[in-house]
């Protein structure tokens, strides 16, 4: 025990595990906050699709900041800021786009929210493969294509700057969510009644739609984009089988998916696994505590 | 006894097809009208452009004293709202967000609001139990008072009987009535003319291409339209 506790200690001596539990803690928080609205909006699957765009995205950057590269000799500004803010330039703004056009279609358009969601995601994730493979940023494709899916390292590798990036993000979630709780659980409850006694609720959709983007743009860093659906929709779903007021429902899921976060990441570094899907064992390991709780007090 | 909603010879429909034309009518203040009509007639379209969330084609409706957002409405359930984790008192508050300027906390006079509101519907005692282990006529009494916290003169009532048994409906049906006679201009959408019959002031009975009726009860039930449709109903309850 002694041994465990010392190891940790060096580790946490080191930056970049510091930042990256910083960033981890914070990605975990509002991705449950919004969780909860997500999946009582049906939206569980926004999360997985937008992850996928991001991906695609990230794939469409590499592949600017490879060509101008070439282009250029290794001499143009624009790729080396893409290189240094990770494509963020590039893979926040689509995945903006892509949400705003999912949350809009989630209404009554001709193809629904579930197959819109399902297209898009399917798409863009393919897509991004086929341009990772056709231009490829680095000789290692595959390990590249397996970082950016499961976030194996790029946590271990952040900046300074990009810490702060996300802090600010994460400042900026948190206070919308705070700010906006009360309309945002009426149009999550329902959205013709908020629309009648006149909340601007396609405003606040919106809304949701931007927080949303920008979460998972943040957690790529974290759990790579396939794992960011579990971020999202883990602890909603396993507070909601025991709690029963929204607020309750809220808090818990915060509080589930930071510890649930910093459980996962302290495991994975004394046992070296891969951070993200540490963390996602973790959450699913509570959501099945959850439900047997909710299963014997239900009997009783 | 002020007027509160005038409609004028509307046409009612969407992407600029009518669905029903020439809706004349007029809500005074404690009514209770009915508006009938089959599926397909418009009636849902008449609730949006009621409420002011999508205008007529033609024609005009003119809120007099009851201003946009100040008709309480009672949608039908949604399927989000079934398993929803959220306490009654939570929802019942929902209903004030509209009211005035945007304030991110929730402010007291709309808590002692959402309490009178319970207290009127008989629901004070559920405030803290969640709202998705209810009864269903349970849930349609905390959206009622949902309603009431939105406003304070008229009510907007989609189907609220759907899918409650029959002694639920009657309660609803009561506590209805009761808000009616405490001053309430209720105006309600459904299939069940004998509801209508029996509690309504007004009748608007909508067909699928024109307006078939409107005018008090008694004159509809003394109509041919009232009495076969009276009928038909009867035949199929016997059937």
């Amino acid at each position: 025990m002694n041994e465990t506790i010392q190891t940790l200690l060096t580790y946490w001596d080191l930056e970049f595990v510091r930042y990256a539990v910083i960033v981890g803690l914070l990605i975990a928080l509002c991705s449950s906050l919004l969780g909860v609205t997500l999946v009582l909006k049906r939206f569980s699957f926004i999360g997985d699709g937008l992850s996928h765009v991001a991906f695609g995205a990230m794939a469409i950057s590499t592949l600017l900041s490879v060509t101008l590269k070439q282009a250029s000799h290794g001499n143009s500004v624009f790729a080396k800021f893409l290189e240094d803010t990770n494509g963020m330039v590039i893979i926040l703004p689509v995945t903006l786009l892509a949400a705003v056009l999912l949350l809009r279609t989630g209404q009554n358009t001709k193809i629904k929210g579930d197959a819109a969601i399902a297209m898009i995601s399917v798409g863009s994730l393919a897509l991004g493969y086929m341009l990772m493979n056709m231009f490829p940023g680095s000789a290692n494709v595959s390990g590249d294509v397996c970082s950016t899916l499961f976030g194996s390292t790029s946590i271990l590798t952040l900046t300074s700057t990009k810490v702060i990036i996300c802090a600010i993000l994460a400042a900026i979630v948190i206070a919308v969510f705070i700010i906006f709780y009360n309309r945002i659980f009426s149009v999550t409850f329902d959205e013709n009644f908020a629309k009648a006694s006149g909340v601007k609720s396609d405003g606040y959709n919106l809304l949701i739609a931007i927080i949303t983007a920008t979460i998972i743009v943040l957690a790529m860093n974290l759990v790579g984009s396939l794992l960011i659906s579990a971020l999202i929709i883990f602890p909603a779903l396993s507070s909601m089988r025991l709690f029963k007021s929204f607020k309750s429902v809220v808090i818990c899921s915060a509080v589930i998916s930071v510890i649930c976060a910093f459980v996962g990441m302290v495991v994975s570094i004394l046992n070296s696994t891969p951070v993200g899907s540490t963390i996602v064992t973790a959450d699913i390991a509570v959501f099945l505590l959850f439900s047997l709780i909710a299963a014997v007090t239900k009997r009783n | 006894m002020g007027k509160q909603i005038e409609c004028k010879n509307c046409t009612l429909g969407y992407e600029g097809v009518p669905v029903t034309e020439g809706i004349n009518f007029t809500v005074n203040s404690g009514d209770y009208l009915c508006i009938l009509g089959e599926n397909g007639s418009g009636k849902s379209t008449l609730i949006k452009s009621l409420l002011g969330l999508r205008p007529v084609m033609k024609g005009d409706i003119d809120w007099c004293e009851a201003k946009h957002g100040e008709i309480g409405y009672l949608p039908q359930q949604t399927l989000v709202q079934r398993d929803f984790p959220a306490s009654v008192r939570e929802i019942v508050i929902s209903g004030c967000m509209a009211k005035g300027k945007f304030h991110p906390f929730i402010l007291k006079e709309d808590k002692e609001r959402a309490a009178k509101a319970m207290e009127q519907l008989g629901i004070t005692d559920l405030e803290k139990h969640c709202y998705r282990e209810l009864s269903g006529g349970q849930q349609q009494r905390v959206l009622l008072a949902r309603a009431l916290c939105a406003s304070g003169k008229i009510l907007l009532l989609d189907e609220p009987v759907t899918g409650l048994d029959p002694k639920a409906q009657n309660d609803l049906y009561e506590m209805i009535a009761k808000l009616n006679a405490d001053g309430m201009t209720i105006i309600m959408v459904s299939h069940d003319i004998h509801a209508a019959v029996k509690y309504a002031s007004h009748v608007l009975h909508i067909g699928s291409k024109k307006q078939l009726f409107y005018g008090t009860k008694e004159d509809y039930v003394n109509s041919k339209l009232g009495q076969s449709f009276i009928n038909s109903e009867e035949a199929e309850h016997d059937e």
